[in-house]
């Protein structure tokens, strides 16, 4: 638990917000590395770690006379991201975004303005609402400054120190629309869009290393109100899980101005992690201050359809369709798709299926029994074997988790592990026995089961699964027990 | 003067681009980029509508690179010439705030 940061007058005197008066609304700019192997505008390598300030060329440190050459490997990307979000793709611009901040050798970023490459999708999360998306664009990454002095705070540093070598990766803002209204909706569209950055192979999708980053949008309003509240956008958010924090305080302190009686002020905040709260970075500037203008030193983008169609065509299935189909082909329920899909065990199991497995057993396994990463390599056949053993009662369920953890582990014949375990199907008149003995060992017992108490099932079934070390069928037990009792 | 463009205007994107100008510069610069105001009004009383707007006046598009790496300079080289360095990086003065 993070330590609990001093009072002041903007600290929030409650840490939730009651969502029966109030409503959240979040909108979220995040922003991925391309996994292009050079950057944006030029032919140094686009590539994490390694020492400081090698990955650089003249158009990186911005000298006189280099010029942008567009990556085409970072449109090719690009499209993809847009077409998996649902996007129109059309012929972009470049402009110059203008700040003097060391961060850019060159005093302006290269981005895309009123003319972004992708614009109007949307994302369907797990459980199946639909967020916007107004665009999705190409700029360059900055540069990384350390600073040094101050013990590490940025107000307090004695000086500061470039890094070139991330200035000018190739970067897509995907900017969604203010459609989240909690913090887990917020998580879950960050961990979706990740899936499908993932899977179309724009993104390693790493949040820790940077190759994902989400700057928050937070707003509060009161239920029923049509217009949003004024929004503050919360930056330095590093994992799902300060994103959630993030939103929840944010939230919490302007509610607590609001009901004050003060006003939210448009901020630009800084998430402290370790200290669990926002605080001001700069009063909002307007989009005027960079004074944007045509880049001139780069010419109109225009992929035109026989690019996007062939993009489009080499498309993989998205985690939404492969959720839909588990559902559809396996009769899943929603949340259970969401998680076969995550671990990308949702080809397995329809293999599994079509081999002859039962789909509902086969979901089970996957949801409960199959959390190791290496599940994905099990062989569908020896998968859909093991299922088959357990519906026909020749193993129980605890006996088929076991040879089903060792097929993971070590693969192999199903049947084969379950006999080296000692795995056999019970022979009735040898459970016949031990339940006639339990039962003259148990009278009191036995009275209550036959007097109908649902509770004593569980005592002898246990009994005779010790007994036989597991081996038993808890079904079968259980239906012997009844047979006794008529 | 106009109202179009004050001296106002003019010093706040003067402040936004880092220029330190003398009273005499700011009221020449007004008096100037009026006059550019002015231009513009002339091409807004054109009829352009059968014209499709102009993203960049070279009409090319897709000019594209291979995503291969190139050559890269020597750090060590290219750090000499700057003003001051640490550690393999440049090093800067203190710099208020974060990046925008």
């Amino acid at each position: 638990m993070s330590p609990t940061p001093p009072m002041s007058p903007t600290q929030p005197t409650s840490t939730t917000v009651d969502l029966d008066v109030w409503e959240i609304v979040i909108g979220l700019e995040v922003h991925t590395e391309l996994a292009t192997a050079t950057k944006l505008f030029s032919s140094a390598p686009n590539h994490f770690g390694g020492e400081a300030n090698t990955n650089i060329d003249p158009l990186t440190l911005g000298l006189p006379g280099s010029l942008p050459v567009l990556n085409e490997q970072a449109v090719e990307l690009a499209i993809r991201v847009g077409l998996a979000l649902n996007c129109t793709v059309q012929r972009s611009t470049f402009a110059r975004k203008n700040y003097f901040y060391p961060d850019q050798s060159k005093n302006y970023q290269i981005s895309q303005f009123d003319l972004p490459i992708n614009v109007d999708g949307s994302l369907e999360l797990p459980d199946g609402k639909v967020v916007g998306i107004e665009r999705a664009h190409l700029e360059e990454d900055t540069g990384k400054t350390t600073h040094v002095g101050g013990g590490g705070r940025i107000h307090d540093a004695q000086h500061s120190l470039v890094d070139y070598n991330r200035a000018g990766v190739p970067l897509l803002e995907i900017v969604g629309r203010p459609d989240l209204r909690s913090a887990d909706e917020a998580r879950a569209y960050v961990s979706e869009l990740r899936s499908v950055l993932v899977a179309v192979g724009a993104s390693d999708g790493k949040m820790e290393e940077g190759s994902l980053r989400v700057d928050c949008n937070v707003s509060v309003r009161r239920r029923g109100e049509e217009e949003f509240g004024t929004r503050c956008e919360i930056k330095n958010i590093n994992s799902l899980r300060s994103l959630g924090r993030a939103v929840d305080y944010e939230a919490a302190r302007q509610v607590d101005l609001i009901t004050a009686g003060d006003r939210v002020e448009q901020q630009t905040r800084h998430w402290n992690e370790d200290e669990g709260r926002t605080t001001l970075l700069r009063s909002k500037e307007g989009s005027d201050d960079y004074r944007y203008f045509p880049e001139p030193d780069l010419v109109v983008l225009d992929p035109g359809s026989e690019w996007i169609e062939r993009v489009r065509a080499e498309l993989p299935m998205l985690p939404a369709d492969r959720r839909h189909r588990l559902v559809e082909q396996c009769g899943a329920g929603v949340e259970q798709a969401a998680l076969v899909v995550e671990r990308g065990l949702d080809e397995l199991c329809l293999a599994a299926v079509a081999a002859g497995a039962d789909a509902t057993r086969t979901l089970t396994h996957a949801e409960h029994n199959l959390s190791d990463g290496r599940s994905v390599e099990l062989d569908p056949g020896s998968f859909a074997a093991l299922v088959k053993m357990e519906l026909d009662g020749s193993l129980s369920a605890t006996q088929a988790k076991t040879v089903l953890a060792e097929l993971v582990a070590h693969g192999g014949d199903p049947t084969e592990i379950a006999a080296v375990h000692g795995f056999e199907a019970m022979d009735s008149s040898e459970l016949d026995g031990l339940i006639d003995a339990l039962i003259s060992n148990h009278p009191d017992e036995w009275q209550r089961f036959c007097d109908g108490d649902g509770k004593v099932t569980g005592f002898f079934v246990g009994q005779v699964m010790k007994a036989t070390q597991g081996k038993a069928d808890g079904k079968v037990v259980t239906g012997l027990l009844r047979d006794r009792a008529g | 003067m106009s109202e179009r463009i004050t001296t106002d205007d003019v010093a706040k994107v003067a402040k936004l681009a880092r220029l330190r100008l003398r009273p005499d510069e700011l009221t020449r610069f007004t008096e100037q980029l009026d006059a550019v105001l002015d231009h513009a009004e002339d091409l807004q009383t054109l009829d352009l509508d059968d014209l499709e707007p102009l993203a960049h006046p070279a009409e090319l598009s897709n000019v594209l690179r291979a995503d291969r790496v190139g050559a890269l300079l020597d750090r060590d080289e290219v750090l000499a010439s700057a003003p001051q360095a640490e550690n393999g990086r440049y090093r800067v003065p203190p710099v208020l705030g974060e990046a925008p």
